[in-house]
């Protein structure tokens, strides 16, 4: 059976992952397009920082059960439902956490010099060349930044996998959940330990973000 | 040596925010300098060009390439053009080292030849101990050269030049402008060069376009294009806001002036003297910006036009005041600054001189 710690830092780097493939590309077109109701989709991205995580784990539920479309349709795929489930809680926390990859990504994008790329065009390079060899590299802290606070986001997370993941312990019962749980039965003992450790890790992420980009932007001066 | 002349030819309509882009072109394997004053749409020729901008109408060719035509809805990429474009910024990679930037446009060839390419560019442009710096260790004017070389290398078929050693001092300017030359002759490849400057324009080449506004009011020699008489449009667009017909009355060659009469009226202007006999047609030019006000009759002064007049309307633009004034049937435009109009304190209505050296009335081609 996996601990719920050892849960929490699978869920986190999956959902993280998922974030970097699903979220740069939708970040490029955030940063790069001239549509003009480009803010309704930059609403919709940041809505997850807003809405009471409750309320999302709420319509989650209610897609992702087996009356939900979403939920019917994974039921036959796969036999078992997506509610109560990893692949849940992987689908809910990257809309959790949507903002904070693709946010930080978007900005990194459309922080690099505009010059550069056509200047890059203009040497006879792709889109996706000037993509890999300029625009990512230069854009590379910000978009470490948004890993990493997708993964710290995700790794606390509470309300969308208590509405959505129930507290099934070795499928779904997160660290955070498990932290309220030793509370409610009062086993301050367990609950200081596994708070202690999600501090620890959450801390030790973001000084590694400062330490990476602060040297990396060295490495461009 | 004689390499084969590529051909560009422009013709590009594209409306601006100011005054619609509207100009038409063709330069032969020679170099030719773009000249205008900053905003007169220099750079938007340069950006349609190479691709960053699309006219509304129009066809572009180069070396019997079509790289845009509206007709035909032919717009070929940045990427395809094989244009090379430098500005005064050098935009190179920042994380990319010297060489790095160089061999960047030429990543598709195989790498023996990507060096020695890469070799005999930067022996030609005396770069090759910066190969390992990053952009950000080394000075403004070695950047430049690294972004000529980086431009250089891919073998453009055309060069596009903003201004791009206007930031450099003038020992290094003539280096590379030497470099350059010597690299454009070689093989015919068509430049064009923007600049705003004169004296520039003069050193640069044998051809050059006056831009105004969008358009190109002259073509020809420097010396051609800067002293021949304008067109009454050229003046027009060049900021000459007072343009009066009028007819030569006498010459005075010992004086080295002429009277002119403003064609219809008894107003006498005294011109420089020109190549014109008594009772010729002429046409004249002022700027508003020429012309001074005075509230009592100055004396003792060296300027030949000293004229009365009354001031018709006062309009206050961004920046500065517009006069328009009366003298006998004839309307002068006269700029002055709002802190002119305050001191003398100017009404409507009010009768003041209006002064004019010989020399800031210029006759135009008729």
């Amino acid at each position: 059976m996996i601990s719920p710690l050892l849960l929490s830092v699978k869920l986190a780097l999956v959902t993280s992952v998922l974030l970097l493939a699903l979220g740069l590309p939708l970040a490029w077109w955030l940063a790069f397009t001239r549509f003009r109701l480009r803010f309704l989709v930059e609403a919709v991205v940041a809505l997850p920082i807003v809405l009471p995580p409750t309320v999302l784990g709420f319509y989650l539920l209610l897609t992702l059960g087996s009356r939900g479309g979403l939920g019917a349709f994974w039921v036959r795929m796969t036999g078992h439902t997506l509610a109560f489930s990893f692949e849940g809680l992987v689908l809910g926390s990257v809309l959790y956490s949507l903002p904070f990859a693709v946010q930080p990504f978007t900005a990194a994008l459309a922080a690099v010099d505009r010059r550069l790329l056509a200047a890059s065009a203009s040497l006879g390079a792709s889109g996706w060349r000037t993509f890999w060899r300029i625009t990512f590299p230069l854009a590379l802290p910000g978009i470490v930044t948004g890993f990493a606070l997708s993964f710290a986001h995700t790794l606390g997370e509470f309300g969308v996998v208590l509405m959505l993941g129930g507290n099934i312990p070795g499928r779904t019962q997160t660290a955070s959940i498990a932290i309220y749980d030793n509370v409610q039965i009062m086993d301050y003992a367990a609950a200081g330990r596994q708070s202690l450790m999600l501090l620890g890790m959450s801390f030790t992420l973001l000084v590694l973000i400062n330490a990476l980009n602060r040297s990396n932007s060295w490495r461009l001066r | 040596m004689n390499a084969p002349q590529a051909v560009l030819r422009v013709q590009i309509h594209l409306p601006l925010e100011r005054f619609p882009l509207d100009c038409s072109f063709e330069a032969k394997g020679e170099a030719v300098v773009l000249f205008g004053s900053s905003g007169a749409g220099k750079t938007s020729v340069l950006d349609c060009i190479a691709g960053f901008r699309q006219p509304t109408e129009g066809a572009i060719e180069l070396g019997g390439r079509t790289l845009f035509s509206s007709e035909d809805h032919v717009s070929v990429p940045v990427r395809r053009r094989r244009i090379g474009y430098l500005s005064q910024q050098p935009a190179l990679f920042p994380h990319l080292n010297a060489r790095q930037n160089i061999e960047y446009g030429l990543l598709d060839l195989p790498h023996s030849e990507r060096a020695a390419r890469v070799d005999s560019m930067m022996e030609r442009l005396r770069i090759h101990p910066l190969a390992a710096s990053r952009p950000s260790a080394i000075s403004g004017g070695e950047q430049q050269r690294v972004a000529l070389a980086r431009t250089l290398v891919c073998e453009p078929e055309l060069l596009l030049l903003d201004e791009p050693l206007s930031a450099l001092d003038l020992a290094l300017k003539s280096l590379l402008l030497e470099a350059l030359f010597d690299w454009q002759r070689e093989r015919g490849v068509p430049m064009l060069y923007v600049t705003h400057e004169q004296q520039e324009a003069y050193s640069l080449s044998r051809r050059v376009l006056v831009m105004e506004k969008g358009r190109v009011v002259a073509d020809g020699e420097p010396r051609e294009v800067f002293n021949a008489p304008f067109s009454r449009e050229r003046a027009a667009l060049s900021g000459y806001e007072n343009i009066f017909d009028a007819v030569i009355e006498e010459a005075h060659p010992a004086l080295g002036t002429m009277t002119c009469r403003v064609a219809g009226t008894d107003l006498m202007l005294e011109s420089p003297i020109a190549q014109k006999a008594a009772g010729a047609n002429a046409s004249l030019a002022v700027r508003a910006g020429d012309i001074l006000v005075a509230t009592l009759r100055p004396s003792g002064i060296s300027a030949r036009n000293i004229l009365a007049g009354t001031i018709d309307a006062i309009e206050d633009r961004a920046g500065m005041v517009e006069l328009r004034v009366l003298c006998g049937a004839t309307g002068f435009q006269v700029h002055i600054t709002r802190g002119a109009l305050q001191n003398l304190e100017l009404q409507r209505g009010q009768p003041v001189w209006l002064i004019i050296k010989t020399h800031s009335i210029e006759f135009l081609r008729s």
